[in-house]
């Protein structure tokens, strides 16, 4: 790795501060994307200033309907939460699917959510979830969060504190992993809320994380699998690499779909 | 450089450490505790795992500035003067050959009857299987290992 400094932050204004101070530092917030990829230096942030020691930013809490998790909070710990597991099961068990177990004892919702990997599993659960990102700033809306790939609304010195999720009466994640990596070649998360049905897929798209119009409407008329899998999701927009082509992720949104409704 | 205290395998230990100071460099080179082993570069491989607080963790995806006040244990530390379960299990049951995994192996085979137990859930291959999904093994086939960590599951 290149020379790195590492500060702990204190307290929010600590870390704004050492953000604002140099360019090229950046926030550590369980670095199991960050460090592997200063490893493989394809990152040499300057500074790193860790935000795990911020008081308010590790924490599970329920605010009436509202699910609240603390952007620091580990995924195992909200995999393994009770209060998690009662509001939003389907975010529980998706949790618990992420990477391995040495992962998700240091990886954080607040660290998946900021870096949007294309692949990555929480920002289909925000999405289609209809969650709300909490930062030191404002709150915004998941729709208005994610923004292409790695991108997100995240100004500079800006720092997610919290997401908060509202509940869904049916809800699901379905997966289908990359072996190797253990990331999603698709994932589709489905829910069923106040606002209707809502979908995302993550894995598959050129520009990141998506909701899915097709899916939406055909499950928003039919919550079945037949529904899902009969719905024409084409192959505009979709990723092909190595590990398969646009059709094939195409097909595996429509199976991945029909496996989370089936398990809502 | 920062200067970090913690506990590992239950000694004190005071260093002065640089931001990109991994935890397995500090480990093996700082306190030449080279039974933490390297297998990657890219976090995949799980040889390098650690208990931080009592938690499976990849040493090689931790900072070692970022952990001041842990209490790390290392696979030097599991034994009590005899083998733990765990070690003498993978034993019994061949369940190394080159053993270059095997201290990752181990240290995650602990962390998850560890866990298991505590919630009351049966450690069953299936669940082994799973929970091994970060560790990485070129040699057995990993039948033996999963029957070593059943079986440590008995003992523990
Ligand atoms: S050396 Fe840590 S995961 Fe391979
Ligand atoms: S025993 Fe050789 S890598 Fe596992």
């Amino acid at each position: 790795m290149y020379p790195t400094k590492y500060t702990k932050a204190a307290s929010i204004d600590d870390a704004v501060k050492a953000l604002g101070a140099d360019d090229e530092a950046t926030i550590l917030a369980g670095g199991q994307t960050l460090i592997a990829t200063m490893k493989q230096h394809l990152a040499a942030p300057s500074e790193l200033v860790d935000v795990r020691g911020i008081d308010g930013m590790v924490g599970i809490s329920l605010e009436g309907d509202t699910l609240v998790i603390g952007a620091a909070t580990t995924h195992a710990d909200v995999a393994g939460s009770a209060d998690v597991q009662k509001h939003s099961p389907a975010l529980a068990s998706l949790a618990a699917g992420i990477g391995d177990p040495a992962v998700r004892h240091v990886g954080t919702i607040g660290g998946s959510v900021a870096n949007n990997d294309p692949a990555a599993d929480y920002p289909a659960a925000l999405l289609a979830l209809g969650a709300t990102v909490v930062t030191n700033q404002r709150e915004m809306a998941a729709d208005a969060f994610f923004d292409g790939l790695f991108g997100t609304a995240l100004e500079e010195g800006e720092i997610i504190t919290a997401v908060k999720f509202p509940k869904a009466q049916a809800a699901a994640y379905a997966k289908f992993p990359q072996p190797a990596s253990l990331f999603a070649l698709v994932g589709v998360f489905v829910a069923k809320g106040a606002d209707g049905v809502r979908v995302s897929v993550t894995g598959a798209g050129d520009e990141g994380v998506f909701r899915s119009e097709p899916l939406e409407a055909a499950l928003g008329a039919d919550w079945s699998e037949a529904a899902a899998k009969g719905a024409d999701v084409g192959t505009d927009g979709l990723m092909s690499d190595i590990h398969g082509s646009a059709g094939y992720r195409a097909n595996l949104i429509k199976v991945m779909a029909a496996r989370a409704v089936a398990s809502a | 450089m920062t200067k970090i205290n913690m506990t590992v395998n239950g000694k004190a230990v005071t260093r002065e450490v640089s931001g990109e100071t991994l935890l397995s460099e500090f480990l093996r080179e700082d306190l030449r505790l080279t039974g933490t082993h390297i297998g990657c570069d890219t976090s995949q491989c799980g040889a390098c795992v650690v208990h931080i607080d009592g938690k499976a963790v990849k040493s090689c995806t931790t900072l070692a500035a970022a952990i001041d006040g842990a209490e790390v244990t290392t696979i030097e530390g599991l034994a009590d003067g005899d083998l733990h379960p765990m070690q003498a299990s993978f034993k019994e049951h061949h369940g190394l050959q080159c053993g270059f995994c095997t201290p990752g192996m181990i240290m995650s085979g602990v962390d998850m009857v560890n866990r298991y137990k505590a919630e009351g859930r049966d450690v069953t291959a299936e669940a082994v299987r799973h929970e091994l999904e970060g560790n990485i093994c070129r040699c057995t086939g990993y039948h033996n290992i999963v029957k070593a960590v059943q079986d440590a599951a008995t003992k523990m």
